[in-house]
């Protein structure tokens, strides 16, 4: 497997404080578009297509 | 076994028949802060006269937590050792999100430490053996049954208004000292914002006694299916005593949901029957505020009412600790006349930057147990999703971050080279040396540690080398072969070289006084 699914981000609740705030006073289809917009930038910044397809299965298991 | 609630004894105080000659230092409150203060003080030969408005210790356990730092304090006061053999000691969290564990952590995973990661136990034992070392202590004057009624304080002494159950009386002290609490008084007569968030939630905490062989672990359930929807957390005190916390909404009513008859049902759910006994309820809206300054001429505030945290972490009475730690050696050497008030700055700047992390923490965490509808739900919800994935998403899982020293800005020289763990601005970290511990040797005064070399007599320094072991490489050396600490009198490293500079090292210890 190319995806790392272990810890690897430092101060990763300041991060998760970030992605919140960075949230802050949107509407909920404006959050869906800030949440689609960064999943292409990550995307296109990993630029790895193995891993993104991991990542896209890991994320799709058990949901619907 | 209850706690038995004995009222300490009130004695009339000297100054309500003549006025007393101004006091060096009047500590407000005597909860676990500002009763560590008057010890803390006393330890440097400074007196004191303590205030408190009540005549009993804490009631209710409230903080039951104790960290390791707070212990080597408590240590130097003398109550660290019979707080860690009546506490119960632990170090591993676990959290579940319904029945499966998703995160865990070991707050001590190495050995080689005087004092455990934490031990639990509650706050009125804590109060309790404070109050019997500062009443054995000739330094400090107890003084139960006196409420500060009104402040004044000009450029040269705050005058403390004083009621007693004989009439009133006034104090003048060269500093006073609020460590009245989170509701402080003190803060409200000079009329200081306290600014922070309130968290919209609504907690029950209650300890109960029983019998049971739960581990001494803390345990975290996120929408455990006892509780559907909510938090709780269930961790182990002495005396068979248990703390349960759960999230209750910001809808339900606190005063009916602490009737037995509401509370019982509850509990019976969580520990699987009826065989225990309630000792303490409460229901609390947990907020995060601090004063935007510490220091306020000749009145200093410390413990809660300079600042508050949710107690998700354990940061409230430990943080406290920590400013009794960073402030009692620089109080002591302005009322010496060793160093100028300026140093009290000190005091503020790196308390101040310990409130900010505290608060940062426990803010952290209290909203990943309460987020808002919407987005912040979401993130919540799907973080404790994938944990079960996905092993990188549990360290997102927030249940509290348990509370460790802040490493303080701004600290003194430092070579890169040497270990991380010790720092300048760091505690200085323990280990085992002769039959004794590092910690134990530390503290009280100006030290230089001199590892692997020698260090001549310095001036206004106590000189140790301590003998390398392993551990000590590790935490003092790493691949050095020598360096040199100067350790502050409240065991914080103030600056390190992995060589000998007289100079510097004289440099150094003028900078911490602030001469
Ligand atoms: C549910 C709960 C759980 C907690 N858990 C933890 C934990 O696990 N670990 C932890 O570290 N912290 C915890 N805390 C926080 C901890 O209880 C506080 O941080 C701690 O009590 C602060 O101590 P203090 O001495 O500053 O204030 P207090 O303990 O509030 O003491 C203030 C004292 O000042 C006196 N006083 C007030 N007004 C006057 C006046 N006008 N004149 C004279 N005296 C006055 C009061 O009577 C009191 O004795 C918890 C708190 C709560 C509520």
């Amino acid at each position: 497997m190319a995806l790392i699914d272990t810890t690897n981000l430092a101060d990763h609740d300041g991060f998760y404080a970030e992605l919140l705030a960075t949230h802050q006073g949107l509407s909920e289809m404006q959050s869906q578009a800030l949440n689609a917009q960064l999943i292409l930038i990550l995307a296109n910044h990993i630029g790895n297509r193995q891993v993104l397809s991991e990542a896209l299965k890991l994320a799709r298991q058990n949901i619907g | 076994m209850p706690y038995d609630y004995q009222p300490f004894p009130y004695t009339t105080p000297p100054g309500l028949t003549s006025p007393e000659p101004r006091h060096k230092a009047v500590i407000a409150g005597a909860g676990p802060i500002g009763l560590a203060m008057a010890l803390e003080l006393a330890n440097y030969g400074v007196p004191s006269v303590v205030l408190d408005d009540n005549n009993v210790v804490s009631v209710g356990s409230r903080a039951i937590c104790w960290s390791k730092r707070s212990l080597e304090i408590l240590d130097r006061l003398g109550v660290g050792e019979k707080s860690v053999a009546k506490g119960v000691t632990w170090k591993v969290g676990r959290t579940y999100h319904r029945d499966a564990e998703v995160f865990n952590f070991d707050l001590q995973p190495e050995e080689g430490h005087k004092m455990p990661a934490f031990v639990n136990l509650q706050q009125y034992y804590v109060e309790e053996y404070l109050v019997e070392a500062a009443q054995a202590n000739g330094l400090i004057d107890l003084r139960f049954k006196n409420k500060v009624t009104n402040i004044r304080q000009n450029e040269d002494c705050a005058t403390i208004e004083i009621e007693t159950p004989d009439g009133t009386y006034h104090l003048e002290a060269d500093y006073l000292i609020a460590c009245d609490g989170a509701k402080s008084p003190i803060r409200e007569m000079i009329g200081l914002d306290f600014k922070g968030e309130l968290f919209e939630e609504r907690f029950l905490i209650a300890d109960i006694e029983m019998q049971a062989e739960f581990p001494s672990e803390r345990r975290f359930w996120f929408e455990p299916v006892f509780h559907p929807g909510q938090s709780a957390l269930l961790h182990k005190q002495p005396d068979n005593i248990y703390r349960i916390d759960l999230q209750l909404g910001w809808d339900a009513n606190p005063e009916e949901e602490k009737k037995p008859e509401n509370v019982i049902p509850r509990i019976e759910k969580v520990v699987g029957h009826s065989k225990f006994k309630l000792d303490w309820v409460s229901v609390y809206t947990f907020q995060c505020r601090r004063l935007d300054s510490f220091v306020q001429g000749r009145v200093i505030f410390a413990g809660d009412s300079a600042h508050i945290v949710s107690p998700f972490g354990a940061r409230g009475g430990n943080g406290g600790l920590q400013d009794v730690d960073a402030l009692g050696w620089r109080l002591a050497a302005v009322l010496d006349g060793r160093s100028p008030p300026a140093i009290l700055g000190d005091y503020d700047s790196e308390r101040g930057h310990g409130a900010d992390e505290n608060i940062l923490n426990s803010a952290r965490a209290t909203k990943f147990m309460t987020p808002a509808d919407g987005i912040e739900r979401l993130f919540r919800d799907q973080v404790l999703a994938l944990a079960a994935k996905a092993p990188f998403a549990r360290a997102w899982v927030n249940s509290g971050r348990l509370s460790v020293p802040c490493v303080y800005p701004g600290a003194g020289p430092d070579d890169p080279a040497l270990p991380k763990v010790s720092r300048p601005g760091s505690v200085a970290p323990d280990a085992p040396l002769g039959n004794g511990w590092l910690i134990d040797r530390l503290g009280g005064e100006v030290m230089v540690l001199a590892f692997g070399c020698g260090v001549s007599d310095i001036g206004g320094a106590t000189v140790i080398k301590p003998e390398l072991t392993d551990l000590i490489r590790d935490r003092y050396l790493g691949d050095a072969t020598a360096a040199v600490y100067l350790i502050r009198p409240d065991q914080v490293v103030a600056a390190r070289w992995p060589y000998v500079d007289p100079a510097a090292i004289t440099k150094a210890i003028a900078r911490l006084w602030r001469q």
